[in-house]
Formats: structure tokens, sequence, C-alpha cells
């Protein structure tokens, strides 16, 4: 398939940029696909996941709370006590086939405020900043790795690799052409001119590499028919992690979770890209989806509390969703540490009573078959944080 | 060419244009620009005021996307700023403004900053780049543009007669951001208890857009009753406990030692030197915060002139291109079209701290290619120039003997500049 034919089933001819949604493939020896969505800017996850069985969180809430499950754009009810936000749909009905995990009252290892340390944390799989991602060290320590595939290691679409793809293993990337472009003949040239620039030189070789491997694995299907940029990515990855020679690990960020202000309406665009996103994703997976999980992650949580503008500041602990057809959902996972007097964090956040690097064990042991060792290679100085049972069918 | 020159006009500068006439002293060149006035004369200098009644017409009017005033006032506005940055006398003034604005990003991503973004640049960077890094903190801070963008705007004392009635209260936003991003930064160990006082201290900090003309203004009625802890200073009531705590924030020693990190990373290498670091930050200290001094001492550092150890982003890349080609005003691509496409949207950063400033922030590997795929399309339109002619009059002594055969040997004209603008030498700094 030529570049052109690519680029029209991403469905972004015209459109160069991706705006704040991306997506990074890696390539990997299973038959298990992994999708790792992250979102940058913290998700309210007392707004996705609602606890509206809580008695204080009206005090704290107020009008940020929608109504109850039954009303009119009220919450859909996961099981008594939690609600999922009106605008998760499509998750929804994922939930009620049991292939959705809502996990609550998760933080990551780090207590930090700091979009930009938390996000660097969440993606090194660390209290600090690391070199390399979780995920990209998680591909290196998978049990057959070091079996080639013939047509590359990995592929990355977007103009930028995340922190939590980067690493040992190699990463290329693509994105759909914003340019005409030269003959492959003046490629090699320009190519060979870099060789010897540590930096250009091998992101040029591997760039090259990848826009070939990537009509290899691009089957000519039709285009998706949502423009927006992330369910189209996220239908994109879908197609490329079913084929038989395709990535089996995807990367994807969504933006606009930062709702420091009028929260009920700003959230509604995210929440509905989010869940289209998720939907176009299985849609594309086809057969492929009973393979799959997905971890729907994001840096922290947002206050307890209601702001002064009707939005909500940094906070702790959130919420974060596993879902896809090889897990054992249809259940919300917390242990509820309460709103009340004396349970807030800091009295000002929701506190956490699960860490997420547990939930990332759980997939990684029991999807991909991780040993402890690798595990301990893909967190370090995460030896009391067990891997979460009973995420994955049986 | 000699090597210092063929560096001050990539490292300091924008790359140089055409042929234009060489410094004999690069060093005191680079120096003179700061010691005369900003030679910048924008045709209609952009104002808050002019951006705001914009944006208010726009609230009325409700046009359709792409459509409105204030999208249409920022076009004319970048294009005017681009043009500058091709044409400027004073390359590194201009990087310096570049690297100011970045540093206090305010992003078109928040769409009521599109009207008044190169008022921002005009009013609160520009005037201060050669200043004191504190009267660049207030003036930015004052900004509608970072009131509005960091939602300081209608961020209330809960306990202010305005909080009380509206039960509106506290954003800390941009308190958090001014603390992380733009003075102490996390070195000073601040909590957030801190973060939540500062943005007490700032509550009233507002914009007023019903005013003629409209602009900032400090609502006393919204401000947090009371003195104020930051940091362990105490800050009085009212608008001169932002002001006092702003100074404060600004001469920090940490501030001084996270802005000196900066300016190193920027201008020498991606890891910035240690000993270059601490003698910028020194000059920070003993100045308090002077941007002159700070600025000139930059040139001092011999780190500062060993050749390309920087990458050059979208918008240098670009901006060099077009210099070194020399491309008459009229011919002038869109330029904003194009640094969407490289993925560097002009003034749209996807978050409050910049643009990445290191290479592996801009060599992804689709990224480059991308630069490549534009670069032979900008190729097209070298016309009859000699391109080894280009070459040397934009490297000098930076062109390799390869990528100088490579040209010579390439099969068109067009290729050959590909070649050049594509060849690792033009694009690091």
């Amino acid at each position: 398939m030529n570049l052109s034919r690519r680029t029209a089933l991403l469905g972004l001819a015209t459109s160069v940029s991706l705006g704040r949604a991306s997506l990074a493939l890696a390539s990997a020896p299973t038959e298990k696909r992994l999708v790792v969505i992250i979102l940058r800017g913290a998700l309210d996850g007392m707004a996705a996941v609602v606890p509206y069985g809580d008695p204080d969180l009206a005090t704290l809430r107020g009008e940020l709370v929608p109504p109850a499950p039954g009303q009119a754009n009220g919450l859909l009810d996961l099981g008594g006590f939690f609600g999922l936000h009106p605008a998760l749909a499509g998750v929804h009905e994922m939930y009620k086939d049991d292939e959705v995990l809502a996990i609550h009252a998760v933080a990551g290892c780090y207590r930090v405020r700091s979009h930009f340390e938390a996000q660097d944390y969440l993606e090194s799989g660390a209290d600090y900043r690391m070199t390399s991602g979780w995920l990209n060290r998680a591909v290196g320590s998978l049990p057959a790795s070091g079996t080639s595939r013939p047509d590359g290691e990995a592929l990355a679409v977007g103009v930028a690799v995340p922190l939590l793809l980067r690493g040992p293993a190699v990463i290329a990337n693509w994105a759909p052409r914003g340019f005409v472009q030269p003959a492959p003949d003046l490629y090699a040239t320009i190519a060979a001119l870099n060789q010897s620039d540590p930096v250009t030189g091998p992101a040029m070789a591997e760039g090259l590499r990848a826009r070939g491997f990537s009509a290899s694995v691009m089957t000519g299907e039709e285009e998706p028919k949502d423009k927006s940029a992330f369910p189209t990515l996220a239908h994109s990855a879908g197609e490329m992690l079913r084929a038989p020679d395709g990535p089996r690990i995807a990367a994807l960020e969504i933006g606009g979770w930062d709702t420091h202000t009028a929260q009920v309406n700003r959230l509604n665009g995210p929440l509905k890209q989010l869940d289209a996103g998720l939907v176009a994703l299985k849609t594309a997976l086809g057969p492929a989806w009973a393979q799959t999980a997905v971890l729907v992650m994001t840096e922290f949580g947002r206050t307890a509390r209601v702001n002064g503008t009707k939005g909500t500041d940094h906070g702790t602990a959130t919420v974060a969703f596993v879902l896809g057809g090889a897990i054992a959902g249809g259940r919300v996972k917390a242990t509820w540490p309460g709103l009340g007097p004396g349970q807030l964090l800091e009295n000002r956040d929701l506190a956490p009573t699960l860490d997420l690097r547990g939930v990332a064990k759980g997939i990684l042991s029991r999807h991909l078959g991780l040993d402890a060792a690798g595990l301990a290679r893909v967190f370090p100085d995460s030896e009391n944080v067990a891997a979460m049972a009973g995420l994955m069918r049986a | 060419m000699e090597i210092l020159t063929a560096q001050a006009l990539v490292r300091f500068g924008l790359g140089r244009r055409g042929g234009e006439p060489l410094p004999s002293d690069p060093a005191a060149w680079l120096l003179d620009q700061l010691q005369q006035p900003d030679p910048t004369r924008l045709d209609e200098p952009p104002t808050t005021a002019a951006g705001l009644t914009a944006l208010r017409e726009d609230r009325a009017t409700k046009p359709p996307p792409g459509e409105s005033r204030s999208r249409a006032l920022f076009k004319v506005q970048a294009a005017a700023q681009i043009a500058n940055a091709i044409t400027t006398p004073s390359p590194f003034r201009e990087r310096l403004v570049w690297f100011w604005t970045n540093h206090f990003t305010v992003s078109l991503r928040r769409g009521q900053c599109t009207a008044v973004a190169a008022a921002f640049v005009e009013e609160a960077i520009r005037p201060h780049v050669i200043g004191r890094f504190s009267d660049m903190v207030l003036a930015v801070m004052r900004h509608p543009a970072m009131l509005l963008y960091l939602d300081n705007a209608t961020s209330f004392g809960p306990d202010s007669p305005l909080g009380q009635r509206t039960h509106r209260g506290l954003n800390e936003n941009l308190a958090r951001e001014c603390m992380e991003l733009h003075t102490v930064s996390p070195l000073a160990g601040y909590t957030q208890a801190d973060v939540t006082s500062f943005a007490k201290i700032l509550t009233g900090w507002s914009v007023d857009l019903k005013a003629d003309p409209p602009g900032f203004r400090y609502r006393p009625f919204a401000h947090q009753p009371g003195v104020h802890w930051v940091l362990q200073q105490q800050f009085p009531p009212d608008e001169a406990g932002g002001i006092a705590a702003l100074a404060f924030l600004a001469n920090h020693p940490a501030t001084h030692r996270f802005l000196a990190t900066k300016l190193v990373c920027h201008f020498v290498a991606d890891d910035p030197p240690p000993d270059a670091v601490r003698v910028i930050e020194t000059v920070l200290r003993d100045t308090n915060g002077d941007l002159f001094t700070a600025s000139a001492a930059l040139l001092k550092l011999p780190a500062a002139w060993q050749p390309a150890t920087k990458l050059r982003t979208p918008m240098e890349y670009v901006i060099a291109s077009v210099r070194a080609l020399d491309v008459p005003p009229d011919e002038m691509p869109n330029l904003l079209g194009i640094l969407a496409g490289l993925g560097q949207p002009f003034w749209s950063p996807p978050a409050p701290n910049g643009w990445p400033d290191r290479a592996i922030d801009w060599a992804a590997p689709e990224a480059l290619l991308r630069r490549i795929d534009w670069a032979s399309a900008f190729a097209a339109r070298v016309g009859g120039r000699d391109v080894v002619e280009v070459a040397d009059n934009t490297l000098g002594p930076l062109l390799r003997a390869e990528t100088r055969e490579a040209i010579r040997h390439a099969g068109s004209r067009r290729d050959a500049m590909t070649l050049l603008l594509t060849s690792p030498e033009f694009q690091r700094r």
C-alpha cells in the first residue's frame, strides 16, 4: 500500500496536526495485545466513576455530581454504590458484558501535584524520572524476547514517542504525512549524510524503516467514520494490532482533563472522545479483542472538593480502567477510603488505597507472562507491591 | 568565514540571512545587540486593549470557529512576529524574546489567549529581556493573557466579599505554575500549603473585559483577606502582598539556579555543564536578576562556543531555512501551517511548561522525516541560486566536505538544496 493510501486510511489526509491525541506501537513476541492509554492532565476519578452511594459526596461536590442512575442524563449504574459518567455509555455497554473493571481510589507511587513531574513518574513506573518508560522495559522483558520480527521491532505513530515507550527496546514512529515527499534515493542520501550524527542519524534510519514497515501491516480497510483525532487513532491502532504480523503493544494518549474551571461542561468532550475511542478500538480489533487488555490511567486525581471556579485542582487518588475481552470485568475494584471528616488525604484529596503499579503488574504477569524478575525490572523498588490478582479471565 | 562567526550566527542567532555582511568581532556583535534599542518595529503594535476588545466582541457575536475576530487578529500578529524574526538585524535579542516567551508560556490551546498572545509578548516579555527578571515576572503575572490562561482571572478569595456573595472561591492553577515553572521551581521545596497560600495572595488579580479600555484589574472585593505565608515569609493583604510575594519569588536563590539551568540548557547544551550553570547563577544572584548581565555572561562561557551541541527546534529550523534562502517577503510560504505540521504550532505549546528544549524531544523518527519532507518542498524555491554558495554563506566552515560533495553531485538544484537543509550541520546550532 502506498503512503497516500495509508494516510487516507487514517482519515487525516488534510490534517497533519493530531491535536492532543497521539499513538505509539511496539511489536512483541506474543499473540496477546496490550494497549495503555494515558489521560494527560489528571482525570477527576470521582467524576468519571462517581461514588454516588457515599453520604459525604454531595457536601463536597454539590452541582458537580450528575443525577442519580435512572434519572434523565443520570449516572450509569455500576452496582449500587458507584455510577459511570453518562458520557461513557459505550464503556457501560462493555461493563455489562463483563469486559470492564474500574479500579478506584488508586494512585501511582509518587505524591506530587505537578502534572509534569507526575506524568514523568507515571510513565517511568517509579517515583523519580528514568530515561526509559515501564512499557518499553516490559517489551524488553517478555519471555520470548529476542526472536526478531521480520518487519521491525516497534512502530510509533505521531511526531513524538512518549516516555512510556522510550528505552532500550527499539521504537520507530510515523504519522500522517503533511508534505510532498522526495524520491527514495534522495532519502537514502540524506540518511547517509546524517549517519554520523548521534541524534539525527539513528532517528532518520528508524523513521524510514518505520514508513516501510507501516505499509506491510496496514491492510486496505475502510476509512474510519469518526474523524476526531482520538477515536481515529484508536481505530488505526486496533487495525494494526489486529493484523497477524502487526504490532502487539500500543500506547495512546489524550489530553483535556485539567478541569480547573467549569468542570461539568469541560469534561464532557474528553470523556466522549475517550468513550468513542475505546469503542473504535474494540470494533477495529475484531476477533483479537478477546486477546486484548487495555489499561487507562492518568497521573493523579483531583481535589475532593469543588474549587472556587466550579472545577477541581490537582489531587491524589483517582480511577483507572482495565478493559478488554481478556479482562474479568463487570466490577468496580476498590477499598473505598470514604469522603467523611478525617478520611481525605491532607483534608483535600481522595486517599489512595491501591497502587497503580499493582494493576500494571497484574496485567503484565497474567496477560503477557512476565516473571518476577521481569516485573522487578519494569517497576524498580516495588517488591512490596503485589501483582493484583483476578484481573484476567480464567 | 571564521568558525566563531559561524558559531555566533547559529548558536546565538537565527542563522545568516542570505549573504548579509559578516561581523568582524562576533562576540562584540552579539553584545551590541543587547546594548542597542530593540529594532523591532511592528506595523500595528498589538495591544491588550485591542485583543480583549476582539475577545469581547467574539463573545457577543459567537462567530463560527475560525472566523472570529480573535483568530483574524492572531493571524496578522503572528505573521508580523515571524516576519520580524526573518528580517531582524538583532537575532540574539530575538532569541531571548523567544526564550522568555516560552519560559512564561501562554498557549492558544486556551482559546481566550488567541487575541492577546501577541500583546503578551510585546508588553510583558520584549520590554524586559535585558531588564530585571522581577519586573518581567510582575508584568507577566498582571498580564490578561496569563491571568486568563491559568485561570487566575476567576479565582476568588473564599472569605472575600465577592466570594461570600457568589460562593465562588480559589483556583490555584496560576499560583502553582508560577512557583513550579516561572520562579523557584520544585528546587525550593515548597509545600501544598505554600501553593494554596500564594493562590490566596493572588486573588483579585483579574481581567476587566467590560471596562474601556479592557485590561488588568485588581478587584479588592475578590481578594482573600488577611496576611499570608509563602516559604516562611509573611506577606501583607491586598495587591501589595502579591507584588511583594512575586518580588520575593523572583529573587529567591532557587529561582536563580532554575533560570541559570534553563538558560544554559538553551544556549549551551542539552546537559548543561554544571560550572557554566554556576557562573550564570552567580551573576543572577549578584545582580538581583539582571538579565542584561546574565545574557552577556552567556557569551563569555567557553562551553557556549563548542559547535553544534543543540538541535534546532522546528521554529528555529524553519526560520533559519527561510533566512538561508533569503526568500523575498512576497514569496513567503504560510509558516503557521508549516510549523503546525512540523509539530510546533505557533504560540500553542500543549502545556504551561512550554516547548521542550532538548534534541531528544524533537528527534522522534517521524518528526525528522517530516523535516525532510518539508525541506524538499521548500527547496523548490531555490530558483537559479548556486546551492554551494548558499551553503557556504549560511554555514561557512561548519559545512562538512561530504555534504558539499553531495550537494555538488545532486541531480537537481532542488535536491541539492534539500541535502543542505537536511544535513546534520544545518539542523544543529
